[in-house]
């Protein structure tokens, strides 16, 4: 008996220091880190709204986007290339979860700006986040000459406000999903019938297909009783296409507005309508948005 | 019966101070560098949290990496670099397990600066490489220093390069490994 004892304790040590080297690194412990999703989206836009995403802290992104009109005049007016409602617009990452942007629209003469801020980061590890939660505040200054100039024209009349919680996870590396409730207030309707204020929900995605083209689609559902003039919903369905520093998004949609204000409340076209006579056509408006980024600031600590 | 466990435990303890000889890091920098000369912009990342263990009496050495923790100048490069090539997500850490193969010229127990060579494993993108690299070895009041080399074919670890950007990131990454081990208690 106390010959194994002896030879046990002789086998201690070379049964100890075996563990030691099958995983030396396991003597450090298991280090927990949190690991946040990145990349939901290619973009911080989605196609005319926003996404989840942020511009990262320093960096510049200028955007041009355009929107043609309705393919269906075909090749009268090369698809609707002829005529495009224009936004370009800077946005800049004041930190990696707050930016901030402007922009300038040809419909109507807006200027918009916006801050965005991540409440919430969907995050895994040591901590766990199932969602990334973004608060989205813009307004909307339409700078077009007031129509009636004998009237009381108010600077306020201008204005308009967007308030968007930006709720969104990314499932897996190919789908994203997000969904946008959003309060929209406009000093002056068209009407007296028209609501001030207009809630909105808004309900997008996005599937990568390969490493650099992604799947994108954005729907905003008005419910009825808010706005007195003839709507639509937009839908808009597009691909991102990734290459260095430029992002392109390609999409098909039913408004040719890229403000809040408009593509919530003013979009006129529908995918697929019939006219008087009967006959089915459709309001599909080809568009795209250019992201450009630029590291304006760079980040410290490396070396 | 009782005499016999204490001379069990006390072995153990000598066991556990024996094995006790292994330095570590959990700041090891690595650098990564995969600048061509026709790139447009430097392709250079920065990870500060490189974690290494050395067993002094055996002469192997681990490393692990985390791929997320590499730090770019520009955003949109170290997004690319977890999305489009490293897969971070689907890799999240570089790896190496290896061993000192001349330990007998680099003594671990005594000040001094020597030249190591270093052979294992390297797992980079879920794909392991047998690698060797040379690197100086510095041992000064009880810590170890590292310093060290050597390059990685990207396409050995299937990085894929698309061949529109194939000329303006280099074929081979340098790495540089810059460390100072303490005594692990």
């Amino acid at each position: 008996m106390k010959k194994i004892y002896i030879l046990l304790a002789f086998f201690a040590p070379f049964w100890l220091c075996a563990q030691d080297e099958q995983d030396l690194l396991s003597l450090l412990g298991e280090e927990k880190t949190t690991n946040y999703a990145t990349a939901s989206f290619k973009t911080n836009r989605v196609i005319n709204g926003h996404s989840i995403e942020n511009t990262a802290g320093g960096v510049l992104d200028f955007k041009i986007s355009h929107r043609f009109t309705p393919l269906r005049q075909g090749i009268y007016d090369i698809f609707g290339l002829d005529g495009a409602n224009i936004r370009f617009g800077f946005d800049y990452g004041i930190t990696n979860r707050l930016m901030v942007g402007v922009g300038r629209s040809n419909k109507e003469k807006i200027y918009d700006g916006f801050a965005k801020y991540k409440i919430l980061r969907q995050c895994s590890g040591k901590k766990n986040i199932p969602v990334t939660v973004s608060y989205l505040v813009d307004s909307q200054i339409k700078s077009v000459a007031f129509s009636d100039k004998q009237r009381d024209n108010k600077f306020s009349s201008r204005v308009y406000y967007t308030h968007q919680l930006l709720v969104g996870r990314k499932f897996s590396e190919r789908l994203s999903l997000q969904l946008m409730p959003t309060l929209l207030h406009r000093n002056l309707t068209t009407t007296p019938d028209d609501k001030n204020d207009v809630v909105a929900i808004g309900a997008a995605g996005r599937v990568k297909l390969t490493k650099r083209i992604a799947f994108n689609a954005e729907y905003y559902y008005v419910p009825e009783g808010q706005i007195a003039t003839a709507y639509n919903n937009a839908l808009s369905v597009g691909v991102d296409i990734e290459t260095g520093g430029h992002v392109f998004q390609l999409h098909f949609t039913n408004t040719r507005d890229m403000t809040y204000k408009g593509f919530i409340t003013e979009t006129d076209e529908s995918w697929f309508f019939k006219n008087s006579e009967g006959r089915l056509l459709s309001g599909l408006c080809f568009g795209f948005n250019v992201s450009r980024v630029f590291t304006i600031k760079k980040p410290k600590g490396l070396e | 019966m009782k005499k016999q466990i204490s001379v069990i435990l006390v072995c153990i303890a000598i066991a556990a101070t024996v094995s006790a000889q292994n330095f570590f890091t959990r700041d090891g920098k690595v650098k990564f560098d995969a600048t061509s000369p026709s790139s447009p912009e430097k392709i250079e990342a920065l990870s500060k949290t490189g974690s290494c263990v050395i067993d002094a009496a055996t002469g192997k050495m681990q490393w692990a990496v985390l791929v997320k923790g590499f730090q770019f100048e520009k955003a949109l490069m170290e997004e690319h670099f977890n999305e489009n090539y490293m897969e971070s997500s689907k890799f999240p850490k570089a790896t190496f397990s290896g061993q000192i193969t001349n330990l007998q010229e680099v003594l671990l127990g005594k000040d001094g600066t020597y030249n190591a060579v270093v052979t294992g494993k390297m797992t980079v993108h879920g794909i392991t490489k047998d690698i060797t690299a040379n690197g100086a070895l510095t041992v000064a009041g009880g810590t170890i220093k590292l310093n060290a080399g050597f390059s990685l074919l990207l396409s050995d670890y299937g990085v894929d390069i698309p061949s529109l950007v194939s000329d303006k990131i280099a074929k081979e990454a340098k790495i540089l490994i810059d460390a100072t081990l303490a005594p692990l208690k």
